[in-house]
């Protein structure tokens, strides 16, 4: 401990002393672990928020397409829907006794962003939602809100808005059909808190221009009766013309699998600059192994005893180490609250940095071994040099 | 008997550069090392610091024999009994005066004594250059701090090799007084190892090493 106590301070000493290269080296391992800390908060809880919001749901029925666009577009609610079905069509689909249930989405309009979907209310039960306060809606152009509508654009019952045609702001407005909201959700943690959630024949009532009312709907989020309906009950749907079932499960799978090759890269960047900081963490320490030769043979001269001048020099590695690590982390919880917050933005799905995760500290405990292995060998070296020949050298 | 050196051969791997039948210095005693480079003197010194294991003999300082210590116990030894001034100082430049005598004392487990620290500079006319880094410091104020260092653990030997071999000759003697005040100052035996043949009319005692007369 005393070896310690003597060699911890002048490990600091010697890194103040190079203030360039220490700044630069700590950098470089922060910035390295920053981008996977990063990657692996969004990741972790982009991964966790897509299994909630899908759960309970074993297919989604909706118009041909592609299956993860039908998949985001309803489930998550991140994408344009690939269409409109017919009811009567999906109706004899539904009928099937293998599905348990199906519930009915209606998309397409939208206020402040905020997507306005037509169901019934078993869409509430599927995410366990309930109310906070007011009531279901009873009656066409009634309107319940989700937790954060309510919380960033100020819904609450007795308020009247108007949607937007479109996902976007950019629509057209729907001014002649105005919404009551009657009731606002608790927050569930799930895409329902940002969802205005409306009956079907509201939407339908909103969109009506001349056309046979309740011809068509988006789509059919279902739950099976059995398991065993996953391998039969997609195909049949597929074969029909104009319908095609998706597994919000498979194509999240498939998601995520497009994503890694990207996320792999981008992992594989941040290893690259660890291991340069690692590095460059060796070259500093083996030049400051020549340059302080003397002070190293100095602290043997002085009483210090091999360990002490091991400990110096690999405290620095590990000063380096912790330096960059919390540097990393406090780069990677800001990085991961800033893409939360352009999510948020773009999509309405929040992210946080404020979190930690279990795989953070492998990044840590990777980082910190690396930067200690990096001071290892110069360590090493000084702790076997004879002093006469450190002395005689200088 | 503060240094007693018995059968010593000393060098560097099989070669033995230094061979001394016997060597007995009293405490208190001023002794000069003088020899030509080459001739073994650093060599002894660092035999006698501990530094070095000698090839074959004995050498106790202040009655303990340095070959029966560990590594680990002769280094604490030869912190707290043993001061060395090299040619080259050696000051920590990361560290300021202050702290490269704390260090001495750190490393010798002796207990941290920054009134001590600040007698010793103070007996050296450097006291004001407490908190300076060594580049700040004259070559002359930075050898003050370098013999304050060699001293703040007060021990009873005091080992000097080269100390004034690149000193003009004014300083050359000023130096010498400084190690004489502070070896009488403390007690300590005094032992310096050069080629300088200037110093040698101050040493009561000097030993001729290698062929150099």
């Amino acid at each position: 401990m005393k070896t310690l106590i003597t060699a911890l301070p002048l490990a600091f000493a010697y890194l103040r002393e190079k203030p360039l290269a220490t700044m630069l080296n700590v950098l470089l391992l922060g910035l390295g672990v920053g981008t996977i800390i990063a990657l692996a908060l969004v990741l972790s809880q982009l991964e966790q928020r897509m299994d909630r919001d899908a759960a309970g749901i074993d297919v989604v029925i909706g118009a041909k397409g592609s299956p993860l666009q039908l998949v985001l577009s309803t489930v998550f609610h991140i994408d344009i829907p690939t269409g409109n079905i017919a009811v009567a069509e999906a109706a004899n689909v539904i009928a099937e006794p293998v599905v348990k249930q199906a519930v009915p989405l209606a998309l397409g309009d939208s206020y402040h962003t905020f997507r306005i979907v037509g169901t019934n209310p078993a869409y509430l039960e599927l995410y366990g939602a309930t109310l906070q306060s007011g009531r279901m809606w009873n009656a066409p152009l009634e309107a319940v809100v989700g937790a954060d509508v309510a919380r960033h654009i100020g819904l609450e019952p007795g308020k009247t808005f108007a949607g937007s045609h479109g996902l976007t702001e950019t629509g057209g407005g729907h001014a002649d059909h105005p919404y009551t909201v009657v009731g606002v959700m608790k927050p569930t943690g799930s895409v329902i808190d940002r969802l205005i959630l409306t009956s079907v024949e509201s939407i339908r009532r909103v969109h009506e221009h001349g056309e046979e009312p309740g011809k068509e709907i988006t789509a059919y989020l279902i739950q099976y009766s059995t398991p065993l309906a996953a391998a039969s009950f997609p195909r049949m749907v597929n074969a029909r013309s104009g319908l095609q079932a998706a597994a919000p499960a498979m194509e999240t799978a498939r998601l995520f699998s497009l994503l890694g090759v990207g996320i792999t890269a981008l992992k594989g960047f941040a290893i690259i600059m660890m291991l340069c900081a690692a590095l460059g963490i060796f070259v500093a320490l083996m030049n400051a192994l020549d340059e302080r030769r003397a002070d190293l043979a100095l602290l043997r001269v002085l009483g210090g005893s091999p360990a002490t001048v091991f400990l110096t020099i690999i405290a620095q590695g590990a000063a380096l180490g912790l330096a960059g690590v919390i540097l990393g982390t406090m780069i990677g919880h800001i990085g991961a609250e800033w893409m939360g917050s352009v999510l948020e933005k773009k999509h309405r799905m929040a992210l946080t940095g404020l979190t930690l995760i279990f795989e953070e500290l492998w990044v840590v405990a990777g980082a910190m071994s690396l930067a200690v292995l990096a001071g290892l060998f110069p360590a090493w070296r000084a702790y076997r040099t004879a002093v006469p020949e450190l002395l005689s050298r200088n | 008997m503060v240094v007693d050196i018995r059968d010593l051969k000393a060098g560097y791997g099989a070669k033995t550069v230094v061979s001394l039948a016997s060597l007995q210095i009293v405490r208190g005693e001023h002794t000069l090392l003088l020899g030509p480079s080459g001739c073994g003197k650093t060599t002894l010194l660092n035999v006698m610091a501990g530094v070095a294991a000698p090839l074959a003999g004995r050498v106790s300082i202040d009655g303990t024999a340095l070959g029966e210590l560990s590594v680990g116990a002769r280094d604490r030894f030869r912190g707290k009994h043993i001061g060395l001034v090299m040619q080259r100082l050696h000051l920590i430049s990361a560290l300021t005066v202050q702290k490269n005598l704390r260090l001495a004392q750190r490393l010798a487990d002796v207990a941290a004594d920054d009134a001590g620290i600040l007698r010793s500079l103070e007996k050296l006319g450097v006291a004001g250059k407490l908190h300076r880094y060594p580049r700040e410091l004259s070559q002359g104020e930075a050898q003050r701090v370098a013999i304050a260092r060699a001293v703040v653990n007060r021990p009873v030997l005091i080992l000097a090799d080269e100390p004034t071999s690149a000193l003009d000759d004014a300083n050359c003697l000023a130096a010498i007084d400084l190690l004489f005040a502070q070896a009488l100052d403390y007690g300590a035996t005094l032992i310096v190892a050069t080629h300088d043949q200037r110093i040698k009319a101050r040493f009561p005692r000097v030993i001729q090493l290698g062929m150099d007369p």
